[in-house]
């Protein structure tokens, strides 16, 4: 730790304010459609605030990075400010994976103990007396209270579009992390290649889901609101996608500075935070794979 | 957003920027830790506030001054406030001016992002307050926001109530990070990680919780929302769901987040009673390792919030062995303060008096939660006021008088300043008289059976309700005491000495009072 004098720290940034308000106004925004959708009366100021969040947080996103591409490229931030920021992702990477958790219990406990106690099971399997003639399976085809919550008619298996979803992230993994040897290479253009690859996979692997999606509502009565089966399913899916979306997005980002020539063998956080993100997203799908859609 | 500043020139600044924007576009911990602390003080006046309200109503039987709507919103916002607006962002904020300063470093790690966590706390709790407001009331189900209450029977603020959760979820996951970045990677050079203060070590270890569980917290209420407005049945039976499973995905956040709450309290007064008693602190290395300890057995002990539920008895039975274990580690601290103490030369300044009143009124906090932890009395004690006095016992000496003895240790570090002694220990006794009027007979309610978050009681209950009253308005005003002690102390008194305590170690004392904007920007060696 010898590098103390040069620790960087920033001068006075409208960055963070932008941030807070910005999302102060997308949260409000989206409170107030949800709400208004829910009481059938719309919320047309909701819409705009959204709208004015959602720019601001564009805007700001663009800004604050802008920032710290051109503070990296003067020289700013020295062996120590790129430790706190691998701190700073790393331990970001770790609540992502802890906000998964909270599904995948979920998950975990409804299969192993609400619902067989529901279904009469072991000694808290008084919660039966509820709907006597309910039986707990899983999948669950049939919901306490079918009326409330019609259950699905079939479920996805996983050896279709799953597992070749499946393939297609493990693949990008694979493909980002040979961009990232060929850009420690100094191979710029198999750089863009691998990482153009990776980008490719990452769309199609959002299209694939948008179609089993559609297959699961139109087709197999599989929806949001066909009880616990479609709750899990896609709360889990569902915040997995969008996390594929943002890192998609991010490894674009990325790709783009690439073009832009930025980066060097030796210096390319950027590039390495995204990858971090992208192999973190294919971990989660594994989970997912095996156990929302294989067990 | 008309004032932008340019980077590049603003750059190297010595001294603070002027006006308001000074504090809007800030980066620098001092700063930041300053609008924490301060932030905390006005929801902590809020929070309390809405303490006054309920009791007011509790001050005789029957319902007197407000409708039971509206207590159940002001027993819930109270609770959400004190929890994560007041105490929560207090000890961020004293994270924030002593962490750089007592580790030898410029700043924290990344000072932009300190701000944002900073600035989104007065957008989640405009948001949250502003729900009082709506239509059908703000937030009612309590604290804990148990569903259904929270689901099928909340009112429709209650969407914005999950957003303002979010919001202050994102600011402590950030401030966070921060922490444990700061703490990881800026120490002085020589610094080891068994050198550090005790006050660094409980915040290292409750960054590492925060970061563990908001997220969960985050999970839970997106749940809320989905079962709310999207038709899922996470929390209802009828879609094959189950409402105590919110409870358990709840607190696997919420255990975490009382030692959130607390952990950071024990680093404090690590450091106070040493200097006071003028003596080292008595078993430093325990001290690390019952900290880690509590950290680790706070993740599985979370069903002991739910004895009453229906959890099998193999449940019951580790969550309350789990939870009495807990007793060792805080024995083990409480064992080294008493240690500490023990032939020092004490004297008994103002934040002596808070942490002494901490290490007595937390353990009876202690003694009631393990009266609580054991699974068939709790049968008993469940939702009564014996709930609120053990809690109120554990937040109210031990968070909140960790804090105010925080502020007066470090309020000459931070304002150049001595406060005013004598008003410095009228606020603590008027505090501890009041405090100990408003919970003590709570306990003895609750053990005959006065249940929490109703307006009206037993005409039984009447005698210790007022006499609770009475302290709960002597502790409330008392603390408008303490703002004036602040003030005063900002705007002068008796200058301060770099290290104008006796006793104090550390190298927060090396720098000058006030401590001046920057500091550490060349790092101290440390022995």
């Amino acid at each position: 730790m010898a590098s103390h004098e040069t620790y960087y720290v920033p001068a006075q940034s409208k960055w963070p304010i932008i941030a807070s308000v910005g999302l102060l106004l997308t949260v409000f925004g989206g409170g107030s459609m949800i709400n208004g959708m829910s009481s059938g009366e719309g919320s047309v100021a909701g819409k705009w605030f959204l709208f004015a969040g959602a720019l601001m947080m564009i805007y700001m996103l663009f800004g604050w990075f802008s920032n710290v591409v051109r503070e990296s490229d003067q020289g700013l931030y020295s062996p120590q400010m790129d430790r706190s920021f691998r701190m700073g992702m790393g331990w970001f990477i770790f609540s992502e994976v802890m906000f998964f958790a909270a599904f995948f219990g979920a998950l975990f406990y409804v299969r192993t103990f609400a619902g067989p106690w529901l279904g009469g099971e072991g000694d808290k399997g008084v919660t039966n007396i509820l709907w006597p003639e309910f039986q707990f399976a899983w999948p669950l085809m049939s919901n306490p209270d079918p009326k409330a919550f019609p259950g699905p008619a079939e479920t996805i298996g996983p050896w279709q579009l799953p597992l070749l979803n499946t393939i297609i992230l493990i693949t990008s993994s694979v493909t980002v992390t040979f961009a990232h040897h060929a850009l420690r290479a100094d191979k710029r253009r198999a750089t863009k290649a691998w990482l153009g690859l990776t980008v490719l996979l990452g769309v199609i692997f959002v299209v694939l889901q948008a179609l089993e999606y559609q297959h699961a509502y139109h087709e197999l009565g599989l929806t949001l609101n066909s009880g616990i089966y479609g709750s899990t399913f896609f709360m889990l899916t569902g915040f997995h996608g969008a996390h594929v979306t943002m890192g998609t997005v991010i490894l674009a980002v990325m790709l783009i500075r690439i073009t832009r020539g930025h980066f060097t063998p030796d210096k390319h956080f950027g590039f390495e935070a995204a990858s971090w993100y992208w192999h973190f997203v294919d971990v989660v799908w594994v989970g997912l794979f095996i156990f929302v859609y294989i067990f | 957003m008309s004032a932008v500043i340019d980077h590049h020139h603003a750059d190297h600044a010595h001294g603070p920027a002027k006006g308001l924007m000074r504090w809007v576009l800030t980066t620098n911990h001092k700063d930041i830790g300053s609008m924490y602390l301060w932030f905390s003080f006005i929801m902590f006046l809020a929070g309390g506030s809405m303490a006054m309200v309920i009791r007011a109503e509790l001050f005789q039987p029957g319902l007197q001054l407000v409708q039971p709507e509206f207590f159940n919103q002001m027993t819930t916002t109270h609770g959400l406030i004190m929890v994560f607006g007041a105490v929560m962002p207090a000890f961020v904020g004293l994270a924030n001016w002593m962490i750089p300063l007592m580790v030898g470093a410029p700043d924290m790690a990344l000072p932009r992002m300190n701000n944002f966590s900073f600035w989104l706390l007065p957008m989640a709790f405009g948001l949250l307050l502003s729900t009082l407001f709506m239509e059908g009331g703000g937030p009612n189900f309590g604290w804990t926001f148990y569903a259904p209450l929270s689901t099928t029977y909340a009112p429709p603020s209650v969407t914005f109530f999950i957003f303002a959760i979010h919001l202050a979820g994102i600011s402590s996951i950030m401030g966070a990070i921060n922490i444990i970045a700061t703490i990881l990677n800026l120490r002085a050079p020589g610094m080891t990680l068994m050198k550090m203060p005790l006050f660094v070590w409980t915040w290292l270890i409750t960054a590492f919780l925060l970061i563990a569980v908001m997220p969960v917290l985050a999970g839970v209420v997106t749940m809320m929302l989905m079962d709310i407005h999207f038709g899922t049945s996470f929390f209802n039976a009828a879609g094959g769901g189950d409402p105590v499973m919110f409870q358990h995905i709840f607190w696997f956040f919420g255990h975490p987040e009382v030692y959130i709450m607390i952990l950071p309290a024990f680093g404090a007064v690590s450091q106070i009673i040493p200097t006071f008693s003028r003596k080292p602190l008595f078993g430093y290395t325990s001290m690390v390792y019952a900290t880690a300890a509590i950290a680790f057995l706070s993740f599985i002990v979370w069903a002991h919030h739910m004895f009453t539920v229906g959890i099998p008895i193999t449940g019951e039975l580790f969550f309350m062995y789990a939870t009495m274990l807990i007793a060792v580690p805080t024995g083990v601290k409480v064992f080294n303060w008493v240690s500490t103490m023990f032939r020092g030369a004490l004297t008994f300044e103002t934040p002596m008096l808070f942490a002494i009143a901490f290490v007595i009124l937390f353990t009876i906090g202690g003694f009631s939660g393990l009266m609580l932890a054991i699974a068939p009395a709790d049968f008993q004690y469940h939702d009564t006021y014996f709930v609120v006095a053990h809690f109120h016992y554990v937040l109210v000496p031990g968070a909140i008088f960790g804090i105010f003895a925080s502020a007066y240790y470090w309020l000459p570090k931070w304002t150049g300043h001595m406060y005013d002694e004598t008003l410095g220990k009228t606020h603590f006794w008027m505090s501890f008289i009041g405090m100990n009027l408003a919970f003590f007979p709570m306990h003895f309610v609750g053990l005959a059976g006065m249940p929490r978050r109703i307006p009206d009681y037993n005409i039984m209950f009447a005698n210790f309700n007022m006499v609770s009253s009475i302290g709960a308005f002597m502790f409330g005003a008392t603390q408008l005491l303490f703002l004036f002690i602040v003030i005063k102390c900002i705007k002068g008194g008796p200058k301060a000495a770099a290290n104008p305590w006796e006793g104090a170690e550390g190298l927060e004392w090396t720098v000058p009072s006030p401590a001046p904007y920057h500091t550490f920007t060349t790092p101290p060696e440390v022995k």
